[in-house]
């Protein structure tokens, strides 16, 4: 009668020692199907632009929402970890290695000033992970900063600016002011309409520098007044372009002069009133009115709209939509979740999220996209949302970009 | 570029309209140094404060004129409770209490702001009579400045009246000569600092009401404008009025100037202004020596 106790015991070791070794590996089974493919997204959540940010991030979201209600891939799904970069290099550095190392993200989607995307970008082509920026700058695809971890969603300044004078200088007469904002961006901007100009005979009268962030710009007006231009460029961003388009405009500076802006954003234009910017033109990388015109676009707004009651996605915010659906798609693309093979995947992607059809360009991966030139409304406006005219949409074209030689590239295949 | 006569005269308009705001604020500041000798950082708050309260009366109204006379009155209200319940307590403590207290609640105030209008601040327009430029014969000017300018003259005449005509003006000039024969004769020195508190935070957001049209109304909009009141007051003589009106006009007017020939230094012109005035004049224009000691 006593074996039997000890027969039982034994069973209970032997399945308790198998099921010790097998919880491992049935550990690991349940990691490979579920453990998730963690993007990290880094924006400023404070600071100047936090409007813009904060519809990056609901749009990112909606990215991530429709990726993983399709089933995600082979039954991984997506995560986003949002991080406020605060609006500061250092800071977005720091939170985009902890992404890195702590949180083990596989790819990087995300900020929103020229100075971050660069050292973000410094951080994810030292660990060799895929970075996908959304906001402008020039320099990120220049061979110096570039990997081919670096990828760039959104527009440059070259192509926008160029884009706003290749429409605007045949229509509005050749000689130009600029007023321009004493930094990079402004620079760069001059730069792009300078270029454009060049072949269609622009003449540049004078081009103002004006210290970042100044509050009035009425002393620079009575000199532009006397140059009589036809057409006032102002090359500057957010409350320094509200705040200069005002004041031009209380100077009767519409009175025979055309007033443009490189980027004419969605969220600029509703802090700063249908009265400052009326009639001012602009380029932009997307704007929600074009749906009647592109069909991926009015699916995209609808998506949103549905997702957060109703409004519409901002420029920037569509900018956060197209750098994560493009990611998971290389995911999908080349079955894989490391960021040699997903680069390789995106570098092929040829892909129509929201605003026409798009490809990053092989030597630089610069998407390759449209642009937008809007003219802001002051009367007969529908709703809230209705603050641009679509004028013209330029196409996507490489030739329209800086050549791979002049950014510093030798393999241009 | 060719600089003409009438650029020339029109770039000195420009100077002085951006120079009349300049003096208003200067004089809100210094009319509450000179009295109290309290160092006022929250001033370029008030004036952002005023600013918004403009917009939300003008949203609320549909009237420039209406929220021009209240806005001062609600911003000079809170520039009593700050006298009463914040400040008052420091008197006597050295100058440097109020400053670090008034530093503070400038950021409780933006704070405030971006909870209450949110981040991205307000659209603001130009009242309908007032829009358009004229021609002044030099060339087009904006109409809402003329007013700024005329709004200015009228401020500083109202003040200069009550300061010099009425009897609490002279209470009030009494009591910043010496406050303690002031309390000996039976005058309640305390309320006359407390109205003084007021009428230079409601001139503050009066400033902030008239500078509303021509410039995005945000939270942050008056750090940069308290810099420059700053050195309004220094090259005018802390504390001194006239000092403060001729040296608002004066920073205008060498900004403007500045503008038109070497852009990228206008910025720098005012403070290079302020360190020649520190340098040949420590007390400024029309400051009394040794008030900061």
């Amino acid at each position: 009668m006593s074996h039997t106790p000890a027969n039982l015991r034994r069973r209970r070791i032997v399945m308790a020692g198998t099921a010790v070794a097998a919880a491992p590996a049935l550990f690991n089974i349940a990691r490979a199907q579920g453990a998730a493919i963690k993007i990290g997204f880094p924006v400023p959540l404070t600071g100047a632009f936090s409007a813009e940010a904060q519809d990056q991030v609901r749009a990112a979201e909606l990215a991530v929402k429709e990726w993983n209600a399709a089933g995600g891939h082979k039954g991984q799904m997506a995560e986003l970890l949002v991080r406020d970069d605060k609006l500061n290099p250092g800071e977005a550095a720091t939170r985009t290695l902890e992404l890195i190392e702590k949180d083990k993200v596989n790819f990087v989607v995300g900020s929103l000033s020229a100075a971050t995307q660069l050292s973000i970008n410094a951080v994810t082509k030292e660990r060799k992970v895929l970075f996908n920026s959304i906001s402008q700058s020039d320099t990120i695809n220049e061979a110096k900063d570039w990997s081919l971890y670096t990828f760039h969603e959104a527009l440059n300044p070259h192509l926008t600016a160029g884009a706003v004078g290749r429409y605007a200088f045949p229509k509005f007469g050749k000689k130009v002011v600029y007023l321009t904002a004493d930094y990079a961006y402004g620079h760069e901007m001059v730069r792009g309409f300078q270029r454009a100009g060049a072949g269609l005979g622009v003449q540049t009268l004078a081009d103002i520098r004006h210290p970042l962030g100044a509050a009035d710009y009425s002393a620079f007006l009575p000199r532009i007044q006397a140059l009589k231009p036809d057409i006032l460029v102002l090359c500057n961003f957010g409350r320094d372009l509200v705040n200069s388009a005002k004041q031009a405009t209380d100077f009767g500076l519409k009175q025979g002069t055309k007033i443009i802006a490189p980027v004419l954003l969605y969220t600029s234009r509703q802090a700063g009133g249908a009265d400052a910017f009326e009639g001012i033109l602009g380029g932009t990388s997307y704007y929600w009115g074009m749906e009647d015109k592109i069909p991926s676009a009015k699916k995209f707004n609808d998506a949103f709209r549905k997702a957060y009651n109703g409004s519409v996605p901002s420029d920037y915010g569509a900018l956060g939509y197209a750098g994560i659906r493009s990611v998971l798609q290389a995911v999908k693309d080349a079955d894989a979740t490391d960021s040699t093979r997903v680069s390789i995947a995106l570098r092929q992607l040829k892909y129509d999220w929201y605003k026409g059809p798009q490809f990053y360009r092989k030597c630089d991966h610069q998407s390759v996209q449209s642009v937008v030139i809007v003219e802001s409304k002051s009367k007969n406006m529908k709703d809230k949302n209705d603050v641009f005219n679509v004028l013209a949409i330029e196409a996507a074209d490489e030739k329209n970009l800086r050549t791979c030689e002049e950014m510093g590239h030798k393999v241009t295949t | 570029m060719e600089i003409t006569p009438s650029l020339l005269a029109l770039q000195l308009v420009t100077g002085i309209a951006l120079g009349a705001v300049y003096a208003l604020l200067a004089i809100g500041l210094s009319l509450i140094f000179g009295m109290l000798t309290v160092v006022n950082f929250a001033h370029g708050a008030f004036f952002m404060v005023g600013a918004f309260i403009g917009l939300y009366f003008m949203g609320l109204t549909g009237n420039f004129w209406f929220s021009l006379v209240l806005t001062p009155l609600v911003v000079g209200a809170l520039g009593l409770v700050t006298e009463r319940f914040l400040v008052r307590p420091l008197y006597g403590r050295g100058i440097d209490y109020p400053l670090l207290l008034t530093f503070g609640l400038s950021w409780v105030l933006i704070e405030a702001m971006r909870v209450m209008f949110g981040i991205e601040g307000l659209p603001s327009s130009t009242p309908p009579e007032l829009r358009g430029a004229v021609d002044l014969g030099i060339g087009f000017f904006p109409k809402y400045r003329l007013f700024l300018i005329f709004a200015t003259a009228v401020v500083v005449l109202a003040l200069w009246l009550f300061l010099e005509k009425t009897r609490y003006g002279l209470i009030v000039r009494a009591g910043s000569r010496d406050g303690e024969i002031c309390k000996v004769l039976g005058i309640d020195i305390a309320r006359v600092w407390l109205v003084v508190f007021g009428i230079g935070t409601a001139i503050a957001g009066l400033s902030g009401v008239l500078a509303a049209p021509t410039r995005a109304v945000n939270p942050e909009m008056g750090i940069h404008v308290l810099a420059e009141s700053f050195v309004v007051t220094v090259v005018g003589g802390m504390g001194s009025l006239p000092g403060a009106v001729l040296a608002g006009l004066l920073v205008g007017i060498v900004f403007s100037l500045t503008s038109l020939f070497a852009p990228d230094l206008a910025e720098l012109s005012i403070f290079v202004l302020m360190a020649v005035v520190l340098l040949l004049r420590p007390q400024g224009f029309f400051g009394k020596q040794g008030l900061m000691s």
